[in-house]
């Protein structure tokens, strides 16, 4: 996991994100082992509390399950990825949503621009996941 | 009653040189567990302040207190101190002065100072003299945080060093710092690299304290960074 904080954030936050992103692009499987906190705290030369606030974060919401001497696990929980993905695509669309309504489109414009930009030739650009940003 | 919790606590601490207000009128208490941020231009009292903390300053007027206790003989078991300046022998090794320093403390770990030298990347035979700087900075971190102590007070150690050096050391920080036991001050003027590591901060401006609180608080709270916070706190 690699992460360039934007120190403006509350970095905890940043890590869930984070992990969130692991999880939906596959990286991290349902049930696979996490780095320990520690590790986490010093591969990515964060104060190791906010590490733990992170992993409490997730804990709380499913996201991971910290087995006793055993370390902290990606849940085993086949829809997670489903849940996480929709969660996600959703907060995406609500804030691309929300700014273009702030910049004055209305919602037919929006939907035609979205369909013009898709048909030319936007699909092939926007698809496969993960741009590289 | 002395609460556990709180392991520094200072009461109106000053300390005066001549008409220089170093520290003027300092209250503030330092939590066990927590690694604290002392923030502040040159000049602005971290070093007086860590001094008072360990004892080699003492103030004009009011007080700090380590554990309950006032800085003595007693709290210098308790507490590892890497000051700013160079104060390595010249002609011994690294490792020479790793073996000399360890003489000093009871409660020095030879296998914490070995585990650092390694993950540190010091040349063991290698003389301070012909040590880089950075390396020279390294070092000194080593003799600091192979002592098993709740309290460690850095002055400076990231500064005038190069940027490996400079990371290299912040993970070191990271990864010995025992969490909920050890507390860990760290006073510096280049905020960017270290400011992830840090749980609170206190900016230091003439002696007085201007902002102190947690550093997520404080991302969450104005939406910027310490080191945008530094700007707006020093830079205007």
């Amino acid at each position: 996991m690699r992460l360039d904080f934007d120190l403006a954030k509350p970095i905890y936050m940043q890590i869930v994100d984070e992990v969130k992103r692991c999880i939906v692009r596959g990286e991290l499987g349902p049930g696979e082992k996490m780095l320990s906190q520690r590790e986490m705290a010093q591969s990515l030369k964060v104060n190791p509390n906010t590490v733990q606030r992170a992993y409490q974060e997730m804990e709380r919401l499913e996201l991971v399950e910290t087995l006793r001497g055993e370390g902290t696990f990606v849940k085993n929980d086949v829809m997670l990825v489903k849940k996480l993905r929709e969660e996600m695509a959703s907060e995406t669309l609500h804030s691309f949503l929300r700014e273009m309504a702030s910049l004055g489109f209305s919602e037919s414009e929006v939907v035609q621009m979205v369909s013009e930009s898709l048909g030319n030739g936007g699909s092939r650009e926007y698809a496969g996941g993960e741009a590289n940003a | 009653m002395h609460d556990a919790q709180v392991i520094v606590k200072a009461c109106s601490l000053s300390k005066h040189y001549g008409s220089i207000k170093a520290l003027d009128g300092l209250d503030f208490e330092i939590r066990r567990g927590v690694i604290l941020g002392l923030l502040g231009p040159n000049g602005s009292g971290k070093t007086t302040l860590l001094k008072a903390m360990c004892g080699m300053v003492r103030p004009t007027s009011g007080e700090v207190t380590l554990f309950g206790q006032k800085p003595s003989h007693s709290t210098k078991e308790l507490v590892a101190y890497l000051p700013e300046i160079d104060y390595l022998y010249p002609w011994m090794s690294a490792a020479e002065t790793v073996q000399f320093v360890s003489g000093f403390f009871r409660d020095w770990s030879a296998e914490r100072a070995q585990q650092l030298m390694e993950q540190l990347e010091i040349p063991a035979r290698t003389k301070v003299r012909d040590l880089s700087r950075g390396l020279r900075a390294r070092l000194k971190l080593v003799l600091a945080l192979a002592r098993e102590v709740p309290l460690v007070l850095l002055d400076e150690p990231l500064s005038g060093i190069d940027i490996s050096s400079r990371a290299k050391i912040i993970r070191a920080i990271v990864g010995e710092y025992r969490t909920g036991e050890q507390t860990i001050v760290l006073s510096t003027h280049q905020v960017q690299e270290s400011e992830s590591i840090f749980e609170e901060v206190m900016f230091l401006r003439s002696g007085k304290i201007v902002l102190s609180d947690q550093a997520e608080h404080l991302r969450q709270q104005h939406n910027c960074s310490i080191q945008d916070m530094w700007e707006k706190v020093y830079d205007r």
